[in-house]
């Protein structure tokens, strides 16, 4: 974890993965925030993951737009460069970025705020169009970096600590994702990194726009009675729907379970999905969308790996772009040269 | 410009302006393009412009043929034959047309009572009647009338009915029936106007030999060209007039030389983003990424950006924005042209910014421009932005032919290899080792070692968040001192006249084909002006110094507000009093009349008291 402050002198005995390195190497700058705040579990949950699945921290890009989740990204992986744009704006970075370069690993942070509100617009068409990223919603109600205002997610009914109430309806991530045609969509728990873990490893490896939706309390701002994103409300209706484990191509499948199913993604890895709702059907949207609004009208939060659809397409396949990223196309592949200029020219004579 | 007030037949050839009033959507285009260009064909350099309606359909539009044998690039500002298509707008084309000229229009429908005019001939041809008897369907019956009063107009010029059906061929040689069709309503104009009307008119066309080495072409496809040769992989954009065509052109530069032939795969991505404020964001994340990129916009666009255009000028990531100017302020007139954002693009968003702008003057810059401004943004790592107009991004000109380079080496800047970065021991992202401003960045993928984090919060030259004072103003000087390295790699300024002339112009962009005839017409009347066109933002020393050396000073731009007038005193030494304004802002492309009345009266006003002056010692 990257919020206490800890000596630079490697472990012998610390464990390494495949690339040797151990989760030291993933760590970030020391996080700003405010002590317990969920964000930072968030932080560490993707430390966790990142390095447990071997990406090397230079095949990882970083992103951001404004707010205090967007703070997080130079608390993880220092590695990596990372990118902290303008508010609401992180998915127009994160497609132009991966439209240059498709074999990097996007990660974006972003919040309620950053998401659902300024950036709202971009969000929807970043979703639209599949770009191959995981964008992690650390969604906590409120704007925390101005104090305390509502953010979009806000639940009706829900207090500020001055008291006020919201009347607005909230905007779902998880739903919006669902509305638009997102094609992998998981909730999770900034508190629960049994959850979180394996879901930020399927969603790096899902092929296209994966959103985590993740509850992370403000604990300055939105942890009282009253709010419907505090510590204590969120544990207690909480409602995993399918607990999703990621398996990476290396390692095989030796366990089954009666309530278990496995999705292959693109690459050959896998999801196994733990069921805790037996009925539940993460490869349906229709299911899914139902399923999130019959839950929300009583006021649980669904969680796991909510829908996915194996066999997305991401923006690069839709645009047959070239399997080389582009930038990395030496110039003399991409000018044609002064001879076929002139017979470009013959049109306009 | 001098205009007779008597019906007298003035030779005119090869010099005369042609202007067809049409009905947005009736397909008009194809014809007025098959005369311009078979006037450019037969040797005689000529202009178009087009005045089109923010509509589909139905509302008028006109089309202005310049036949200039002596190369004049400008609009005139007569018109010598009014092409009256639209009953519409009768009334108004006919006051349009000069003394002496000639108003042709569909006699199907006789129109006494509009058609008064004693200084000018009326020629009627009953078209639609002779698309009626002898063509079927209404779409083109309307769309072959337009070529039959190409063939009419043919006639009366002395147009060489060969090169049309040789243009004809080009467009329609596949489809057989449409061929046919168009080359009789094109013969049947013809001798209509050989039999009845009195051809060919003094105003008309003789072979000439001086277009051999031109094309014909609007700026909006050779700066997508020039995107093509400059290797620009990333396109992001969003639809908008009059930059769209921009973006349409690039797709099919690289549908055609983009796409691996065996595997279909594209070396490029085009983006039509949510909104500009996406496309710009687009573009900074694929320039992050070290591809060249860019997006076209306009001034709405413009405003739109301003936030990302900060960032990146503070973060320091290149990109490169075509801003084709259209009238303003907000929405504007999105079809006619003007040069209005100079100063919002030169210091577009908020905090202490400054850009780096490129002005094209024509087409055939636009492509020498477009692929400079990607070498000059990796270069500075900043925004760079193209000030088009829709004069120059829309309209056909006549330009000498593009030539390429094949030695060409895209400038990809200060970029940090993984090699470079195993010899240093760490990595400053916003260190000035060089003491040109220039940072050395790196790109995501290199290695851990190089990896910073890019951020438009206050940063220290080594590349860390930082809130204090001195940290801060290290970098933002160094800024500065970036920008003034920039006016020693942006274009300079194309200075023309003797040196020594107390009269100077300073001009911009697509005013040059005026300015340039203006300055012919002032010869003429004994009136020597030297001549400074500007071609980028910062200013060069020779801008100085031309500023400097010159008594009175005439900037001739196309806005109200004197932008790039402004622009020169708030960065540049020049005083103040020098500066006469010459201001065109109709939305109409810039005739050299309007220079050579606008500088004429400041020095007809300045005469009385010159003499004074010197009578007072």
């Amino acid at each position: 974890m990257s919020f206490i402050n800890k000596p630079k002198i490697a472990k012998l005995d610390l464990p390494r993965n495949d690339l040797g390195l151990t989760r030291r190497d993933y760590e970030g700058a020391m996080s700003t925030l405010c002590a317990g705040c969920g964000h930072d579990s968030v932080t560490a949950a993707i430390i966790e993951a990142v390095w447990d699945l071997s990406i090397a921290p230079e095949q990882l890009a970083k992103l951001s737009g404004i707010g205090c989740s967007s703070k997080t990204t130079a608390y993880f992986v220092s590695g990596a460069h990372g990118f902290n744009s303008v508010h609401g704006r992180m998915p127009s970075i994160a497609s132009g970025a991966s439209a240059a370069n498709r074999e990097l690993y996007y990660l974006g942070v972003s919040g309620d705020g950053d998401s659902l509100s300024i950036g709202f617009g971009q969000l929807a068409h970043a979703i639209r169009r599949n770009v191959n990223m995981l964008y992690i919603c650390e969604n906590n109600g409120v704007y925390g970096l101005t104090k305390g205002q509502f953010s979009a997610a806000a639940d009706v009914g829900s207090v500020t600590k001055k008291g006020e109430a919201n009347k607005q309806s909230p905007i779902d991530p998880a739903l919006t994702a669902l509305t638009l045609g997102g094609t992998f969509v998981a909730r999770s728990f900034s508190g629960d990194k049994k959850q979180l873990v394996p879901l930020i490893k399927a969603g790096l490896n899902h092929k296209g726009f994966a959103l985590i939706d993740v509850l992370s309390p403000c604990v300055t701002f939105n942890d009282h009675e009253g709010s419907t994103k505090s510590y204590a409300y969120v544990r207690n209706h909480f409602e995993e729907a399918v607990h999703a484990d990621y398996i990476p191509l290396r390692n095989e499948i030796t366990t089954d379970y009666a309530n278990d199913a496995s999705i292959t993604l693109h690459d050959g890895s896998h999801i196994r999905l733990h069921k805790v709702d037996q009925d539940y059907d993460p490869t349906s949207r229709a299911h899914a969308m139902e399923y999130l609004r019959s839950k929300q009208v009583e006021g649980q939060y669904v969680t796991g790996l909510l829908y996915v659809d194996p066999s997305s397409k991401d923006f690069h396949e839709v645009n047959e772009t070239s399997k080389r990223a582009l930038n990395q196309i030496p110039y003399a592949k991409l000018t044609p040269g002064s001879k076929a200029l002139d017979k470009i020219l013959g049109r306009y004579r | 410009m001098q205009q007779s007030t008597e019906v007298t037949r003035i030779e005119r050839v090869n010099d005369f302006v042609i202007k067809l009033a049409n009905v947005n959507g009736t397909g008009s285009a194809s014809a007025n393009t098959l005369l311009m260009k078979t006037v450019f064909r037969m040797g005689v350099p000529v202009i178009g412009k087009n005045y089109f309606p923010s509509n589909i359909q139905g509302l008028p539009t006109w089309y202005e043929i310049r036949v200039t044998k002596d190369g004049y690039m400008a609009r005139s500002g007569r018109v010598d034959i009014m092409v009256a298509m639209n009953a519409e707008t009768y009334a108004k084309d006919i006051r349009e047309v000069s003394s002496g000229g000639y108003l042709l229009y569909d006699s199907s429908w006789p129109r006494p009572t509009l058609l008064k005019r004693d200084d000018i001939t009326i020629l009627g041809v009953p078209l639609s009647q002779m698309c009626n008897d002898n063509f079927q369907g209404v779409r083109a019956r309307m769309l072959l009338k337009n070529i039959m009063y190409a063939g009419v107009l043919a006639a009366l010029l002395d147009l060489d009915v060969n090169i049309m059906k040789e243009l004809l061929t080009d467009t329609y040689g596949s489809k057989k029936s449409l061929l046919d069709s168009n080359v009789k309503a094109l013969e049947m104009g013809f001798n209509y106007a050989k039999e009845h009307l009195n051809c060919s008119l003094p105003m008309r066309i003789e072979r000439l030999d001086n277009t051999k080495g031109h094309i014909m072409v609007d700026g909006n496809t050779t700066a997508a060209l020039g995107c093509l040769y400059a290797g620009a992989t990333v396109g992001a954009w969003y639809p908008i007039t009059p930059s769209t065509s921009l973006m349409d052109a690039f797709k099919s530069f690289c549908q055609k030389w983009r796409v691996n032939a065996e595997t279909g795969e594209r070396n490029y991505a085009i983006i039509q983003a949510e909104d500009e404020l996406a496309a710009i964001g687009m573009v900074i994340g694929a320039a992050w990424n070290g591809a060249r990129a860019f997006t076209p916009t306009s001034g709405p666009g413009i405003s739109l950006m301003g936030e990302f255009v900060g960032l990146a000028y503070y973060a320091e990531i290149p990109a490169v924005i075509f801003d084709v100017q259209r009238v303003g302020p907000s929405t504007g007139m999105p079809t006619r042209t003007q040069q209005c954002d100079i100063m919002a693009a030169a210091y577009a968003s908020h905090g202490d910014t400054k850009h780096v702008l490129l002005f094209p003057a024509n087409p055939e810059e636009c492509f020498y421009l477009a692929a400079q401004s990607f070498d000059l943004a990796e270069r500075l790592q900043t925004p760079v932005f193209v000030l088009q107009d829709l004069d120059i991004g829309m309209n056909d000109w006549m330009c000498a032919d593009l030539k390429w380079d094949d030695n060409y080496k895209p400038d990809r800047g200060k970029v940090m290899s993984k090699e470079d970065l195993d010899k240093i021991e760490k990595f400053w992202r916003y260190y000035d080792h060089d003491g040109d401003g220039i940072p050395y960045r790196t790109l995501p993928g290199v290695s851990a070692k190089g990896a910073f984090f890019t951020r438009g919060s206050g940063h220290n030259q080594y590349g860390g968040y930082t809130e204090d004072s001195h940290d801060y103003q290290i970098v933002v000087d160094r800024l500065k001192r970036k920008f003034d390295t920039a006016k020693k790699l942006v274009p300079k300024a194309i200075i023309q006249g003797r040196g020594d002339n107390k009269i100077g112009i300073v001009s911009v962009g697509s005013c040059d084909g005026a300015v340039a005839e203006a300055i012919d017409i002032l010869k003429r009347r004994g009136q020597h002006v030297d001549y400074l066109r500007v071609r980028a933002f910062p200013f060069g020393e020779e801008v100085e110094s031309f500023l400097a050396s010159h008594e009175q000073i005439f900037v001739v731009e196309q806005n109200r507000d004197a932008q790039l007038k402004s622009l020169l005193i708030l960065e540049t030494a020049v005083e103040k009093s020098k500066l006469y304004s010459v201001l065109h802002y109709s939305g109409l492309p810039l005739p050299a009349s309007f220079v050579v009345d606008g500088i004429s009266k400041v020095l007809e006003d300045e005469e009385p008291r010159r003499a004074l002056k010197s009578v007072n010692g």
